[in-house]
């Protein structure tokens, strides 16, 4: 087996310097009648051919996103990402190491990580961030149970805009500890009023933008308002590039701002794995979960990075933890980082206004279509349309057009019938004129 | 010398600098001194050219950002260098044994990169619709059919995202079923030795935690066990082989004796590693485990994550599995579960959902090409040599160093506590840093709790007896010098890393998060 470099002899010294006359004894805690002499429904090892031909029939069956027309989003988001970000995260040092507790040979993630944590706080207008979390839907959920730590409060308040399946985890994650989250209805054009719904009960007011819907809020007098009520406000995003054309959350008073990060340097794999991001002020730093690494020196005084701030983590804390989290989600970290110091502000601002200016024309070029109606006044490279019938049925028609066309919200809120013909938008800067014409085309003959 | 709760060193203590070659640049030959992102990059610098876009009407209602974003970029030379000349300055399995004990840090194989990088498994969202990811869909179900065989359970939850996040979704299936029997248990048992993330976990979600004792040997006493269960019990968190590396040789009489009770049983799958093909939990009795792929099935560590964690579940638990979920037939045929309301209509009850759409994908091709390549005769044998591996560098160093619970064989991993330092003056994290120096990253250390000064060493089935041998030499050689006074060699180490021992009391007192100018 080419990954065990042992050989049977090896092993035969090996259990002789032991003292043992075969590998069973070393087993001889387990209990007898519960022992396998092997597993018989599983196949044999296989070489690297084998498997590779096996997992590549399978990769054959999947439509490709680079492969057609596409313009699904929703919270996952199709980007072209530099070949340098896989270069390096395929590194050995990077790839192979382990979270860097040992700080003397571990400089390299840690640098990184102090790197990533200045680039989000900076990002999104706060003062810090940590070294980030399994993805946006967890950061969210982590978000408001740190909200009702600060606030001593656990009234949520979520905004109808906010992805389905973040409500769906927020829900399920402070259902346990009795927490009680409102959901507002789904806000398909943009005009909750959200205002309404904070009290002086309130923990936090969540809201996402660019929306669900894609939507973008004015977060400004939802935070007067929840500052008022004793409330902090969480904005969410799910497209990090919308930070390179809108007002950042942080200028906007936001109190914690979470979001996904996968756009950056991470491929769509199927959901996952990708990056949670998490900012927030100064004053609440020791109330964040997830790891934080900072400055400090070595014994020569030379600058160093380490993990800091454990005394909040479960490995110290057992049960009085912020959170039971040990990891975060370092190499999507490191993907996220370096195709960003390879944009820069400035080549975040183009790119930004790239995936924009190609959802404006994408919309005019949809809603031009008879029965099809845009939803949104603004919007950044994501947009919601209502069809003259059920979206679900249609996307699978522009799927055998060779359209990867949206999603219908109906997949994600299946208990609202309202919605049926709704379906979610995105376009980036990987859609081409020809791919925008093949939707529109596709969508006019599905719909005639 | 500033230490924290455990007895661990936070600062270090004063040491004569170190002699090393000046240099104009600061740089010892291959040894590179990286800046900060934000020392070399530029504002107006950008390592990435993006097409000009016609003129348009933006539609950013009033939103569009004012102020330009404060982030420098690099060209892509640059970056190249800086991210390579960051690199260098890790550690990393690919460079020597990584005896992190309970981490499992094992080869990564390359043709795993490679087949996560495969177009119709990279490079596919999560919303397409579910005619265009029959493959991917098969592939989650192929790898669930995996999980159920090695671990004899009926369901398995595939989109927990980590180990933690993995234990809050066993969990939290509990607390559903308890709830739906209509009861209050509250109380979660949890053993002494357990990684910490389990009474985290408990706390999370509303248990109330109740700590039981580890016995002389190291393992869990069933009479301890029974002592505490009761009407308010709603399970217990074991973890086996458990933190010390020790089988939990009566985990039947337990898991009976739980069950007896109401209660369910809940295993850490965090060393799953050394019994895989050996025996299955299902058979031991165990109600619900997350498995850590990236510990048993070697996808990737990356410095701090991603991790992957599927729950393998009973069939009292598996109604309540969160979406989404794959679901088999009496046929074996794979069916995908998305929604509540989908899985409503099939009679089941999720107790919710615990991320957006459907888990570590990217982890989950890893973890299969990691399978089919071992088969089953592989991933026996892995687990063989691991335990080996572990008991002979336990039989090596006995002599010299103090197992703490000598008297059961050591499974994938040993533990060593710092009673073979007494008198010495040298302390279990001198020790550690002193590896360093030798070339090793060091064991894990002052873990599990239950012991003092803890050394906790796992070297996997991925080492040569060459490289073990060369490891229990360099211990030895350490041991010898730590017992013959040789103290200000050791808590001057490490010498020769990029950095010498770092000030954690600074870094926490004043906490400096990101960089400032």
């Amino acid at each position: 087996m080419r990954y065990l470099p042992l050989s049977d002899v090896d092993r035969s010294n090996m259990l002789a310097a032991i003292g043992v006359a075969s590998v069973d004894d070393l087993f001889a805690d387990l209990p007898k009648a519960k022992r396998l002499a092997a597993l018989p429904k599983l196949p044999p090892h296989a070489g690297e051919q084998a498997v590779a031909r096996r997992l590549g029939t399978m990769a054959a069956k999947n439509t490709a996103a680079g492969s057609v027309p596409f313009f699904v989003g929703a919270g996952a988001y199709r980007h072209h990402v530099p070949a340098t970000v896989d270069h390096l995260i395929q590194r050995s040092e990077f790839l192979t190491s382990y979270t860097p507790y040992q700080p003397e040979i571990a400089q390299g993630t840690l640098q990184v990580l102090f790197e990533f944590q200045t680039q989000v706080a900076r990002l999104t207008g706060m003062d810090v961030a940590n070294a980030s979390m399994y993805d946006g839907s967890t950061a969210l959920a982590e978000a408001v149970l740190m909200a009702h730590r600060i606030t001593k409060r656990d009234r949520a308040v979520l905004s109808g805009g906010v992805h389905p399946h973040y409500r769906g985890v927020v829900e399920t994650v402070t259902r346990f500890p009795g927490h009680v989250v409102e959901s507002l209805p789904p806000d398909l054009l943009g005009t909750e009023d959200i205002l309404a719904a904070i009290d002086d009960t309130t923990s936090c007011v969540v809201v996402q933008s660019p929306s669900f819907y894609g939507h973008l809020y004015d977060l400004k007098p939802i935070a007067e308002k929840a500052h008022a009520m004793g409330a902090l406000l969480i904005a969410v995003f799910t497209e990090v590039v919308s930070l390179g054309a809108i007002e950042p959350p942080g200028s906007q008073g936001a109190d914690i701002v979470v979001g996904e990060g996968q756009s950056l340097g991470n491929p769509l794999s199927f959901g996952g794995p990708y990056v949670g991001l998490f900012a927030t002020r100064q004053k609440y730093v020791r109330q964040m979960p997830g790891r934080l690494c900072g400055e400090t020196v070595d014994a020569d005084g030379k600058r160093s990075f380490v993990l800091t701030l454990s005394t909040r983590e479960q490995h110290i804390r057992r049960e009085k933890a912020t959170s039971n989290i040990c990891t975060n989600a370092g190499l999507c970290a490191l993907a996220f980082s370096i195709h960003l110091t390879l944009l820069g502000g400035a080549g975040l601002t183009k790119l930004a206004r790239a995936n924009h200016a190609n959802a404006v024309r994408l919309a005019d070029e949809l809603a031009g279509i008879s029965g099809v109606e845009l939803l949104n006044r603004a919007f950044f490279n994501e947009f919601t349309l209502r069809l003259p019938k059920g979206a679900a049925a249609v996307i699978e028609t522009l799927a055998e057009k060779g359209v990867l066309a949206g999603v219908p919200a109906s997949r994600l809120e299946p208990n609202r019938p309202e919605l049926s013909n709704v379906l979610v938008v995105a376009a980036t800067e990987v859609n081409t004129d020809e791919d925008r014409a093949a939707f529109a085309s596709a969508l006019r003959e599905a719909l005639a | 010398m500033i230490m924290n709760n455990v007895g661990r060193p936070t600062a270090p203590v004063a040491t004569d600098a170190v002699v090393a070659a000046s240099t104009f640049t600061g740089n010892q030959g291959l040894a590179i001194e990286e800046p900060l992102l934000f020392e070399v990059g530029r504002l107006d610098v950008t390592g990435v050219d993006i097409e000009d876009v016609d003129a348009f009407e933006p539609r950013l209602g009033g939103l569009a950002r004012t102020a330009p974003i404060d982030l420098p970029g690099l060209t892509e030379p640059e970056t190249m260098r800086h991210y390579v000349r960051l690199s260098r300055q890790n550690y990393a399995i690919d460079l020597g044994l990584y005896p992190l004990g309970s981490c499992t840090m094992k080869h990564n194989p390359r043709l795993n990169e490679a087949m996560a990088r495969l177009p119709g498994f990279g490079d596919v969202h999560p919303l397409q619709p579910l005619s265009t990811v029959s493959g991917a869909v098969e592939l989650v179900a192929e790898l669930g059919r995996w999980l159920l065989e090695l671990t004899g359970m009926a369901s398995v939850a595939m989109s927990p995202k980590a180990g933690a996040h993995g234990e809050m979704c066993g969990m939290a299936a509990i607390k559903a079923a308890i709830v739906d029997r209509g009861e209050t248990r509250d109380v979660v048992l949890v053993p002494e030795s357990a990684h910490g993330t389990n009474p985290a976990t408990a706390a999370q979600l509303g248990f109330r935690v109740v700590s039981v004792p580890a016995r002389a040997d190291g393992t869990v006493d069933p009479e301890e066990v029974r002592k505490r269960l009761g009407p308010e019990v709603a399970a217990i968190m074991l973890t086996n082989p458990n933190t010390c590396g020790l089988f939990e040789r009566d985990i039947v009489e337990i898991a009976e004796a739980v069950h007896a009770a109401g209660a369910y049983f809940y295993a850490d799958g965090a060393n799953f590693n050394a019994i895989v093909g050996k025996v299955r939990p299902g058979d031991l009795g165990v109600d619900a485990m997350h498995i850590n792929l990236h510990k048993t099935f070697s996808t990737p560590h990356g410095g701090g994550g991603p991790g992957a964690g599927p729950v393998v579940l009973s069939d009292r638990l598996a109604p309540y599995a969160p979406v989404p979920f794959v679901r088999f037939d009496g046929e074996g045929a794979a069916e995908f579960v998305e929604t509540r309301k989908a899985a409503g209509e099939r009679g089941l009850k999720p107790f919710g959902r615990i991320t957006a759409f459907h888990g570590q994908m990217g982890m989950f091709v890893r973890a299969l090409a990691y399978m089919m390549s071992h088969g089953a005769d592989g991933l026996r044998q892995a687990s063989e040599d691991a335990v080996l591996a572990a008991n002979y560098v336990k039989a090596r160093l006995q002599d010299l160093m103090t197992v703490a619970f000598p008297e059961r064989p050591a499974m994938h991993e040993v533990l060593f506590d710092d009673r073979f330092l007494e008198g010495t003056g040298v302390t279990t994290l001198d020790f550690a840093k002193a590896m360093i120096d030798e070339g090793y990253h060091p064991m894990t250390m002052y873990f599990p709790l239950v012991v003092h000064g803890a050394m906790l060493i796992e070297p996997t089935e991925s080492e040569s007896k060459a490289s073990l041998d060369q490891f229990v030499d360099t211990l030895r050689h350490l041991a010898d010098k730590a017992r013959s006074g040789d103290v200000d060699a050791f808590k001057a180490a490490p010498r020769l890393a990029p950095r010498r021992r770092v000030d954690e009391t600074l870094a926490a007192r004043q906490p400096k998060l990101v960089h400032q100018g």
